[in-house]
């Protein structure tokens, strides 16, 4: 890849060098009564700011901490048919998003990664911001994965929309159906559910599931459907999509 | 039969208008499923008026093989007569799930300025995936669609395997995955919609000797979509 791309490091020190600079944005509007007037021409800004705003469809399927990478087109959190990375494997199991961060942030394709640091509970929402620098805006895709938790490896999010074409004030809606990482058989049993119905094990570096790679999810049977081994009841239940999302160009 | 032909004479009228058009593309085909697998699909550009099925009105006794038996010949033959663009069976075989395909089409001269795509679901009485006469970009770029999975209303969905895959036999034909149970007594008697509707997914149960499927409802339901399919224009 070419030079000009950034691990997500980078994006994270531009994140919080982006934040003095807003801060001191902030302190110059204050005085702007008694500053000498700005010039007609400023010089454009050299990043591109990014809200994504992530809303919980489901009944009682809690979504793990969000994690979002914005990346070009030669990187992809996931592609059905493939096996999970071992980062992802992590998410959708323990919903943990710390290995699918640092896998990311290794990447040449990836500008830059953020995180929540809290799950989003059914019917709620939360956004996050991150940003990237202008020159690679024109390329720019935007992935969000999180897990749902009551499951034994159900995942969702955006799979690299494109942003390169959002200008400022912007918005871009996309909507995350359920998918099956492939790595863990789905028993539905508390013990191998992280969520709060299970409390029980997350992530497990076996891959036992029927085969090792992403497909659709097929859904939560439950013991109210007669799987009578399940730990899941019918509220548990899921329907696509599960997620809703929207990224808004902020600066 | 009669609805597929009675296009034929709208799509002539349209043809000095629309054989002018971009004519190579890419159609790959991705089973999203976890536990579903496709016979094998039929792809096909055709002329505009044109429909496989239509959503509220009865299958054509083609679409019903391919939907209760997974028989796409009929559906060609009816197609070859209206001059359309055909690839059957890109995957060479059944599509297992997670797995994909694609294949090249090339419309030059033609008026086949619409595509279609379909494939049964197995193990399945009825169901298919259909694409429902798009029509097709003629901008350069790569264009996606996700496809929810039909019921032909042909077929009672009584989940038992039998091998019956022929129209009018009852049962499911085939079992790829060897998932799937023994000993069902009948899961569903006829459709209350004898049209073509979206499946409302399978029952299945979880014993594998008895009951009343002998689809595993842990392995043989799905969420909508079922497959995806990628135009790429060039």
């Amino acid at each position: 890849m070419s030079a000009h791309y950034h691990s997500s490091q980078d994006g994270r020190q531009r994140l919080q060098s982006l934040a003095l600079v807003a801060a001191g944005l902030v302190v110059a509007a204050c005085s702007s009564d008694s500053a000498p007037p700005l010039p007609d021409t400023p010089p454009p800004p050299a990043l591109a700011t990014f809200e994504v705003s992530v809303s919980n469809l489901t009944n009682a399927q809690p979504l793990s901490p969000i994690a979002v990478i914005a990346h070009d087109d030669g990187y992809r959190v996931f592609s059905v048919g493939e096996a999970s990375t071992p980062g992802l494997e992590e998410l959708a199991e323990g919903g943990t998003n710390g290995q699918l961060l640092a896998e990311a942030a290794a990447d040449s394709s990836v500008f830059a990664t953020a995180e929540d640091s809290n799950p989003v509970p059914p019917g709620a929402s939360t956004s996050v911001r991150f940003t990237i620098e202008l020159t690679e805006l024109p390329n720019a895709r935007l992935s969000v994965s999180t897990m749902l938790v009551n499951t034994n490896d159900a995942f969702t999010g955006l799979n690299g929309i494109a942003i390169g074409d959002l200008a400022v004030g912007d918005s871009r809606r996309g909507s995350g159906i359920a998918y099956d990482a492939g790595t863990e058989a789905n028993t539905e049993q508390a013990i191998h559910i992280p969520g709060p119905v299970g409390g029980g094990e997350g992530f497990n570096a076996d891959r036992d599931d029927r085969f090792d790679r992403v497909s659709m999810h097929s859904g939560v049977v439950g013991r109210d459907d007669g799987f009578a081994t399940s730990d899941l009841d019918n509220q548990h239940r899921f329907d696509n999509p599960v997620l809703r999302a929207t990224v808004t160009r902020i600066e | 039969m009669k609805r597929l032909f009675a296009a034929a004479v709208l799509s002539a009228t349209l043809m000095t208008a629309t054989a002018v058009q971009a004519a190579d593309f890419n159609v790959r085909i991705v089973n999203l499923t976890n536990g579903i697998w496709f016979t094998p699909f039929l792809v096909t550009a055709h002329p505009e008026g044109t429909r496989l099925f239509q959503v509220g009105q009865p299958a054509s006794a083609e679409l019903q093989a391919m939907a209760e038996g997974g028989d796409i010949a009929g559906l060609v033959t009816t197609l070859e007569g209206l001059g359309a663009t055909i690839a059957a069976n890109p995957a060479g075989g059944l599509l297992p799930p997670a797995m994909s395909t694609d294949v090249d089409l090339d419309t030059d001269g033609t008026s086949n300025t619409q595509l279609s795509v379909v494939a049964m679901l197995l193990p399945t009485n009825d169901a298919f995936a259909g694409l429902n006469a798009i029509t097709i970009p003629t901008e350069p770029g790569t264009y996606v669609y996700n496809l929810p999975a039909y019921d032909s209303g042909t077929e009672a969905n009584d989940e038992i395997l039998n091998g019956g895959g022929a129209p009018g036999v009852p049962g499911m034909p085939a079992d790829p995955g060897g998932l799937a149970g023994t000993g069902a007594t009948g899961a569903a008697a006829a459709d209350a919609n004898p049209t073509v509707h979206i499946h409302r997914n399978a029952l299945g149960d979880t014993d594998a000797t008895g009951g009343t499927s002998d689809l595993d409802s842990r392995v043989h339901r799905w969420l909508n979509p079922v497959v995806r399919v990628i135009v790429t224009v060039r």
